[in-house]
């Protein structure tokens, strides 16, 4: 069972969190700073498992991570998980927030929290991997983008008349429009690209 | 089972694949599945302990501590001092304690597996016990103070050595006591303590060694071990006296007596209550001796009866197995019950106990002959390596030492080949030649034997001989020890409870003595109350005019104030402002102000070039001026007249807070920006001020503002240059309203009135005026219509003019710069209600950190953290929105997304950076 994944960045600011057992808060911090303190001393060229992390559950679990440029993505299982199985689920899930968030950066873990998690969720329940496959994953959240912007359609449409205004093609519309005396001017709206 | 050793064989062949490949995973995961097959074949293992040994020298940690776990399976007699020597080495280099623990632990258990099993030479293991010693900052003295103890009462042969070395121990206990940490490598002076003195007729110089265990320095010890030297200094001081008594040198025992009498008074002073207790009954005890001495009377015999009979460990189970005395019938009621509650008393009884348990642990006294002798065939495999059932020395158990099948068991017999007695601290090592060199002779003997038998059987089995030189079992230790069993009660009953783990080392460490004392051990710290920590600053903070008063009204103004003496320490650093003018201020400002970079932290190359003339007129209640703009104070003297007058006017009007400018890049990227440092650019100069209109004789620019404290109020600061020769005066602005915006005018003034500017601008002369305007929804740009009439004076007369321009509200002026942490910036991004919306401009050549100053310069944003080229920025509008961006740049093309309470000012704002992009 997967018990956490944790990713933090190369300072040990943690960017995600994800418990699959109940760990109060403090519990939580503290599992991050101490995970950080362990993963951050390691050499790039050492093997990706690490045995401590004695707070979640004690001996039998391990840490397995990977380090990715700013990011480390750490996954905390015990000990009937497969090694190998969980740190190709790591790069699967880079990958898959590589291709969902173009060009990913740290950031994006944080700004689209709310995808990031719903990527997740598609991966691992409640400790389990669910899917590893990863166009099965992209599909589904693409599926649930498209929903969320036909909702978001009613919303955002003063929004979007607005700027269909702005962004017509102004210079084709006489400046002055002379009807008798009435002279009507046009704004001398800025022109957009 | 069936036997699968072949295929376990190929495994193993594979996972010695995995572990010779460079890959740091593969080789971690082949030595995860070796050790799972140790568990079931530790035979097939064994063969590759090679690469196994290798592995601990690996640099990756994981990976050694792996092959720690395998090591376990690993040992024989003949390679144990080995890979000890090995592993010695390794903790002499191991940097991490953590690590330097596991090795401790590992060598420890390793060498005490199976009781002793392994161990051919208890010197060499007493001298690595000592070595381990040395290690500082480990959390398990206990563990070696255990096995010290445990070796020494065990190993009869190896008490003299063991006292010698613990004697050592306790000289240079300087060394070890340095932390006196709970569990801390002082806890092996516990054992040293115990030692010496429970066997101090093995002791060289005992008087040397009283004196060590006397000096001052013992009290800094924690409370159990002090207690454990007042104990065993007793026995000490019982030997010696003995010693002397027969030598009848009654000086030295009287010497020795007063030696006690001047030290233990430092137990006795002790902070913990069982050393006192300890101290002060020896201290009474060992006077009263002296008045003995006194008179001649020889005390020696009555002292040593203190101590007189043989400890020996009490096995854990012991008490268990005493045997219930013949006759005795514990379920038998000793009254009879009375009848009336008797039928009450069978339905619990039912419940509790089961009746037909009891009896079947109850059992029968007579056992015939054939049964018991059935049970011990039984047992004996299983005690074979269990010294708790062999007893070589007299005890009550005997008539388990004449069973047959016993004589491989170590017997006491020793081999003085290896020198008894070493001076000073032990070094293992030289065991390990010894030990060579001894299996050397041993195999040179038996080779000649065998040659001698081979040459009767050649034809014979000639493989079996060459397999035989292989095996562990030719190695007879070097010193044969007798291995004491536990004490045990008369008669006790043997049972097989004791064996459910003969592997586990610990089991044999159960000894009482080691029980901690609980909470008496502790000394207790000296402590003053807790003064008071909050005391200096507040004090010496608040200037004196504070202090006088008394009110406890002032004591919210006297908080307050010290909230704004930070504040100004804050600033004081930065700009080393005056005192007086903070301290000259009317009421604090109700409201915590909030942290708004003044204009004196922005970048200074952003400044746009206007703002030198505007400076002066921006002109502010002093109210504000205290809160957030004290560099004020720097300005011009020139313009200082001339914005009192102005502050004047314009007090009644409005009251507004001085308009901020938006913060420069280095400063709003300045504190909250953790990742990435900023790389320093030049910034082109930029201004946010606008044309607005122009004539022949005036030019305005203009710029809008929106300020947190007023929500759905902005401000319009316009710049009015005089282009022309003549003075212009009476200068007028009136806007047209809209529902929506609408210019706040004096009180009593209607809709078309205009508002008047403040000033009259001599040719050649630019300034400031600033207008309110109340806004009602801000999610849409607005524009709103107006006129500028003003007369121009010039020699030939006066005339009066028009000029008409068009005010537009970007959404972006409706946003204020506010700085964010990350922390709440992600707390607000998980909160969800926010609406999502994003833009992407091609064809950017700009770099990005240029990009996101002017981000920040044109639509207020801060950068609240930046990684690379990517960039989070947050902002918020004077109604409160938030307004949270995540900036990307990638090879020519910058995405915007963004993410904003209202959707519609989200979409505005993005379309206005769209605009302001796709100029960059």
């Amino acid at each position: 069972m997967i018990k956490a994944i944790l990713i933090f960045n190369n300072h040990g600011k943690p960017r995600l969190s994800k418990f699959y057992q109940h760990i109060n808060e403090d519990t939580q911090q503290q599992i991050i700073r101490e995970t950080f303190h362990l993963v951050s001393k390691r050499d790039e060229n050492v093997c990706n498992f690490l045995e401590g992390g004695l707070l979640i559950g004690g001996s039998d679990n391990r840490l397995i991570y990977r380090h990715y440029a700013t990011l480390y993505f750490v996954f905390c299982v015990d000990s009937s998980e497969s090694e190998l199985g969980i740190l190709d689920l790591i790069q699967v899930f880079v990958e898959t927030l590589d291709k969902c968030f173009e060009n990913v950066c740290e950031l994006d873990l944080i700004f689209h929290v709310d995808k990031v998690h719903n990527i997740l969720a598609e991966m691992v329940m409640g400790g389990m991997v669910l899917e590893t496959n990863m166009n099965e994953i992209v599909t589904q959240i693409d599926a649930q983008n498209k929903l969320e912007k036909s909702e978001a359609g009613l919303a955002g449409a003063p929004a979007r008349a607005v700027s269909a205004v702005k962004n017509m093609n102004l210079p084709e519309i006489p400046r002055n429009i002379n009807i008798g005396d009435i002279s009507i001017k046009v704004p001398n709206l800025p022109s957009f690209k | 089972m069936p036997n699968h050793s072949a295929s376990i064989q190929l495994c193993v062949q594979k996972l010695r694949i995995l572990i010779e490949d460079s890959d740091q995973n593969l080789k971690y995961l082949g030595l995860l599945a070796m050790s799972k097959i140790l568990k079931t074949h530790p035979k097939s293992v064994q063969s590759h302990k090679d690469l196994i040994l290798q592995c601990l020298d690996d640099k990756d940690e994981s990976i050694r501590l792996r092959a720690l776990d395998l090591l376990y399976g690993m040992v024989s007699k003949k390679n144990l001092m080995e890979i000890v020597k090995k592993l010695m080495t390794h903790v002499d280099k191991a940097e991490g304690t953590t690590y330097r623990d596991e090795l401790l632990t590992k060598i420890i258990d390793i060498c005490s597996q199976s009781n002793y099993q392994y161990i051919t030479n208890f010197e060499w293991y007493i001298s690595i016990l000592v070595e381990l010693t040395r290690l500082e900052g480990t959390r398990h003295g206990h563990l070696i103070a255990a096995q010290m103890l445990d070796v020494a009462i065990r190993v009869k042969a190896i008490r003299s050595f063991a006292v010698s070395q613990m004697s050592a121990l306790l000289d240079s206990a300087h060394l070890v006591a340095s932390s006196t940490q709970r569990n801390g490598i002082c806890e092996v002076l516990y054992a040293a303590a115990w030692i010496c003195g429970e066997f101090s007729e093995h002791l060289q110089e005992p008087h040397h060694t009283l004196e060590a265990m006397l000096r001052p320095k013992v009290t800094t010890l924690p409370g159990h071990i002090q207690a454990v030297y007042v104990q065993n200094v007793v026995k000490l001081y019982a030997s010696i006296l003995q010693q002397k008594e027969q030598a009848t040198d009654a000086e030295a025992a009287q010497a020795v007596t007063q030696l006690m009498v001047d030290r233990l008074p430092q137990f006795v002073q002790s902070a913990d209550l069982e050393v006192q207790e300890r101290a002060s009954c020896i201290l009474q005890l060992v006077k009263h001796v002296q008045k003995l001495q006194a008179k001649d009377v020889p005390v020696a015999e009555e002292v040593s009866a203190l101590f007189a009979g043989e400890l020996n460990p009490v096995a854990p189970k012991a008490q268990k197995k005493v045997p219930v005395p013949e006759g005795l019938d514990l379920d038998a009621w000793i009254n009879e019950p009375l009848s009336d509650s008797e039928s009450e008393d069978e339905k619990p009884r039912a419940i509790f106990h089961d009746e037909e348990q009891r009896q079947a642990r109850h059992r029968p006294p007579e056992v015939d002959e054939e049964e018991l002798a059935r049970r011990r065939e039984a047992r004996k495999q299983e005690q074979a390596n269990n010294p708790f059932y062999i007893k070589s020395s007299p005890s009550p158990q005997k008539r388990y030492q004449d069973v047959p099948g016993v004589e491989h068991i170590p017997v006491v017999q020793i081999d003085l080949s290896v020198p008894l007695k070493v001076p000073g601290l032990p070094m293992s090592d030289q065991y390990v030649k010894l030990e060579e060199e001894r299996r050397h002779r041993q195999k040179l003997e038996k080779d000649k034997r065998r040659k001698k038998r081979k040459d009767k059987e050649r034809k014979g089995r000639r493989h079996r001989s060459s397999l035989a030189t292989e095996s562990d079992e030719d190695i007879a230790p070097a010193q044969r020890v007798d291995i004491v069993t536990e004490e045990m009660p008369e008669n006790a009953l043997p049972s097989d409870e004791d064996d459910k783990d003969p592997n586990d080392p610990y089991r044999a460490l159960d000894i009482d003595l080691d029980k901690p004392l609980a909470d008496s051990e502790k000394l207790p710290v000296q402590k003053h109350r807790n003064a008071e920590t909050s005391k200096s600053p507040e004090k010496e903070d608040v200037p004196a005019v504070e202090k006088k008063s008394k009110k406890p009204k002032r004591k919210e103004k006297k908080h307050k104030d010290k909230e704004r003496e930070k504040e100004k320490k804050k600033d004081k650093e930065k700009k080393g402002e005056d005192l007086d003018f903070w301290l000259s201020t009317t009421p604090p400002p109700a409201t915590a102000p909030i942290p708004v970079p003044s204009t004196d932290e922005l970048g200074l190359d952003a400044v746009p070039a206007p703002r030198e003339e505007c400076e002066g007129p921006r002109g502010a209640g002093p109210e504000e001026e205290d809160a957030e703009e004290p560099d004020q104070e720097r300005k011009p003297s020139k313009h200082k007249k001339k914005k009192h007058k102005r502050e004047k006017e314009e007090r009644p009007k409005d009251r507004k807070k001085s308009r901020q400018r938006p913060p420069g890049p280095e400063e709003a990227a300045g504190e909250p920006v953790q990742n990435g440092a900023l790389e320093e650019e030049p910034l082109p100069p930029v201004s946010s001020y606008v044309l607005l209109a122009e004539n022949s004789h005036v030019r305005m620019t203009y710029d809008v503002q929106g300020s947190l404290q007023r929500d759905s109020q902005v401000t319009v600061s316009i710049i009015l240059e005089n282009l022309s020769g003549s003075f212009l005066k009476s200068m007028e602005l009136n806007v047209l309203d809209s529902l929506n915006t609408k210019m706040a005018r004096p009180e009593g003034a209607s809709v078309h009135d205009g508002v008047p500017v403040p000033f009259q601008l001599p040719p050649g002369v630019s300034n400031e005026a600033q207008f309110m305007f109340t806004v009602q929804s801000i999610v849409m740009a607005q524009k709103l219509k107006g006129t500028l009439s003003f007369i121009a004076k010039d020699d030939e007369g006066a005339t009066h003019e028009k000029l008409d321009f068009r005010l537009h509200f970007s959404c972006t002026s409706y946003l204020v710069t506010t700085p964010c942490y990350s922390d709440a910036f992600a707390k607000l991004l998980e909160s969800g209600d926010l609406s999502i919306s994003s833009i992407k401009v091609d064809g950017i050549s700009m770099s990005f950190q240029n990009l996101l100053a002017k981000i920040c310069f044109h639509h207020h944003f801060s950068v609240v953290e930046r990684v690379d080229s990517c960039a989070s920025m947050y902002s918020r509008s004077i109604q409160g929105h938030h307004v949270c961006l995540l900036v990307k740049k990638g090879e020519s093309s910058v995405s915007v997304d963004g993410k904003c309470s209202d959707s519609t000012l989200l979409g505005n704002v993005l379309e206005e950076m769209k605009a302001t992009l796709a100029q960059c």
